[in-house]
């Protein structure tokens, strides 16, 4: 039996989600999720709620941002803000991861 | 049971407002929340500033704690006035101890809000708590896939439905195809569900350790190759390094530092389709002791090469 590689996803563009199932991952409600569609934090593609597919790479910075609007009691409005900017950083972190790899250590 | 003074936490007077107790909340957690702060120390301090905030946040609440009067210091240990339960818990008929021995201040106030939230969440399932935990992979296990033990202090319910910290150990999976800022999402592995509910998820956000050799960028890895300057300049067939074992790599002649030498799918395995690259960026390097031999075959290709280094410099503005 091998469940733990069955059960195990990778979060990032090859998983695809839908309405629910982001709102099932993040911990928040669906309406949420289409408010953050709405300001423009979140990009799925198809029309309508009921076709909309996300991918997962969102998953971990709403879950974060849920968590601070939460404790710091801000509005979605703010929480949209919060998901753009950690998207952000986790891009250019990992633009920062690349540059560093390619432009060597020359240690020697 | 051990008295907490919430008014010294969230560092208001006893007769703050309101609006001074949700400001002094919100600038904390702000400084102090798991998610945006540096500070070692800033789950602990949240957690108890968070503590502090619900039970002051809300009116009822906040009588109930005033009540406790104010002849405790923080950590003394001490009981409720006689009384105070009965006005308190009386009309719920739950959330009452026998002894105050081995109770939390914080449970006690979670107990009169799970007495106005009714019994109905009492046995509603309630799916498992969701973990997120950073790990750090080396390149090797992230090229073969590991099993890690992750040791987390988790949050429980109890049968009561109370919150407690356990320590547990957790065996997470790590499939292939795992590289630096990566997330993976275990499903079932988190909490597990109360009253029936599903279990919670556990997810994974992956860093990779510096590696003495390699450098990864997505899936593909860097590697500095040195090579002498006559092998750079003839070409060479050199042994080097890769995850899977050393292979051998034909440097072409005229090969300039810095350019990249790619070895095709010698990189970290994808979760799907084909392996990212191997990049071997060869460096020139001079020996720094020359032999009396080494320095005249130097002297003599100084005399006989025409090669200008610097010829498109002369070129520029005068």
């Amino acid at each position: 039996m091998n469940t733990g590689t069955e059960a195990a996803f990778w979060m990032d563009t090859r998983t695809r989600l839908t309405l629910s199932e982001v709102a099932e991952n993040c911990g928040i409600t669906e309406s949420v999720v289409q408010e953050l569609v709405e300001y423009g934090a979140l990009t799925p593609t198809g029309a309508q709620p009921g076709e909309w597919v996300f991918t997962a790479e969102c998953v971990m910075s709403v879950r974060k941002a849920a968590r601070l609007c939460t404790d710091l009691e801000l509005e979605t409005s703010a929480m949209a803000l919060v998901v753009s900017f950690l998207e952000r950083i986790h891009d250019l972190e990992a633009q920062v991861r690349r540059l560093r790899a390619q432009a060597g250590g020359g240690g020697f | 049971m051990k008295y907490k003074d919430y008014y010294a936490i969230l560092g208001v007077a006893r007769d703050a407002s309101a609006d001074d107790i949700r400001k002094a909340y919100r600038k904390l957690a702000q400084k102090y929340h798991p998610d945006v702060s540096k500070d070692p120390q800033g789950e602990e301090k949240f957690k108890e500033v968070a503590e502090a905030y619900q039970t002051l946040k809300d009116a009822e609440k906040r009588k109930a704690y005033d009540e406790l009067g104010t002849a405790h210091a923080s950590g003394e240990e001490f009981r409720p006035p006689p009384g105070w339960q009965q006005r308190h818990g009386e009309a719920r008929n739950e959330g009452q101890y026998a002894s105050f021995d081995d109770v939390d201040l914080s449970d006690l106030f979670e107990s009169l809000s799970r007495g106005q939230r009714g019994r109905q969440r009492a046995n509603r399932p309630i799916r498992g708590e969701d973990f997120e935990v950073a790990v750090r992979l080396t390149l090797e296990q992230a090229f073969n896939g590991t099993q890690l033990d992750l040791r987390l202090g988790l949050p429980e319910y109890d049968e009561s439905g109370a919150l407690h910290a356990v320590e547990k150990t957790i065996k997470a999976r790590i499939p292939k195809g795992a590289t630096d800022g990566q997330r993976l999402r275990l499903r079932g592995q988190g909490g597990k569900g109360f009253n029936g509910g599903a279990a919670g998820d556990l997810y994974l956000d992956i860093s990779l350790a510096p590696h003495a050799i390699f450098r990864a960028s997505g899936h593909d890895l860097y590697l500095d190759l040195a090579l002498a300057p006559w092998e750079a300049a003839l070409g060479a067939s050199v042994e080097i390094p890769t995850l899977a074992g050393a292979v051998n790599l034909k440097v072409p002649p005229g090969t300039a530092a810095g350019a990249r030498l790619r070895l095709s799918g010698r990189g970290l395995p994808r979760p799907e389709g084909s392996p990212g690259d191997l990049y071997a960026v060869p460096q020139i390097v001079n020996p720094t002791v020359l032999t009396e031999r080494e320095r005249e075959l130097y002297r003599e290709l100084a005399q006989a090469s025409r090669f200008d280094p610097r010829g498109h410099l002369a070129k520029g503005p005068a």
